[in-house]
């Protein structure tokens, strides 16, 4: 049975800024856990998120998720295949799929971004996404950390960790 | 009120707390199936503290076929610690985790 799980955060910022700093290179790895990510923005197209130079020095592969895009709405909705390489539990696993929901409200400049993951048989990869129990400094966080930086960075120009 | 004191308010009572609870345990949940949760309340009182959840964003809802589904959302709860309880624990924590290491290096 697949488990679905979601994720939500009001952001004072345009659905453009978002859907760019979601899919852009040049902004994904200036929040959350800071790895770059490319993505070729159309059904079947390759997705792929690369290791950071602290990853690296931890032994992972130069490419630590990968997938294929499903559907690529600019501004409003991407969803993508999630298969994840930190560990060989997690690459053992077929892994999730991620849609990215992207709504304007309709008052205050605010838009609702809405993360939602579909898990089949795929535990370890879910614990990723989720944050699990793991502290940030140990690789715990998970979408909830990367939404709230997000924010940060969208809101105020700068990352929690600056 | 601020999110953050709307998120407080909704986290200030028991029964919400027991709502996301069992939400966190088993999520995607009817209001029926959260109903027999909390014997103690009517049907109405759910639903109200459920509204309040959803106010605070701290639950979800969507809509599957004639089922409206109810989902936990763990970010509110990110968003306070990170603006405000990490200020405070910070300090406290890595100090614990430095002695943590320490200890850890004298065992090894």
């Amino acid at each position: 049975m697949t488990k679905t799980q979601m994720f939500r955060v009001y952001i004072k910022a345009t659905p453009e800024a978002i859907w760019e700093a979601i899919t852009s290179p040049d902004w994904n790895d200036r929040y959350g856990y800071k790895s770059k990510s490319e993505y070729e923005l159309h059904g079947g197209g390759e997705y792929r998120t690369f290791a950071t130079e602290e990853m690296r020095t931890f032994g992972m592969p130069e490419i630590v998720i990968d997938g294929e895009v499903r559907e690529a709405d600019p501004p409003k909705k991407l969803v993508h295949t999630f298969h994840a390489f930190f560990s060989p539990e997690q690459a053992a696993e077929p892994g999730i799929v991620v849609t990215y929901l992207i709504e304007p409200e309709d008052n205050g400049g605010l838009t609702r971004l809405t993360i939602v993951t579909d898990e089949n048989n795929s535990p370890a990869t879910l614990s990723i996404v989720t944050g699990g129990d793991g502290k940030l400094t140990e690789g715990g966080g998970g979408f909830p950390f990367i939404l709230s930086d997000l924010k940060s960075l969208l809101e105020s120009g700068t990352s929690l960790q600056d | 009120m601020s999110d953050d004191d709307i998120v407080f308010k909704a986290l200030a009572d028991p029964s919400r707390r027991l709502l996301l609870d069992r939400l966190f345990e088993q999520d995607g949940r009817t209001l029926i199936n959260l109903e027999a949760e909390l014997p103690h309340l009517t049907r109405f009182g759910v639903m109200k503290h459920l509204r309040v959840l959803e106010e605070a964003n701290l639950v979800i809802t969507d809509k599957v076929g004639r089922e409206k589904l109810h989902y936990l959302n763990p970010v509110p709860i990110r968003l306070l610690h990170d603006r405000w309880i990490d200020k405070y624990t910070e300090r406290r924590v890595s100090a614990l985790t430095d002695l943590k290491h320490q200890l850890e290096k004298k065992n090894a």
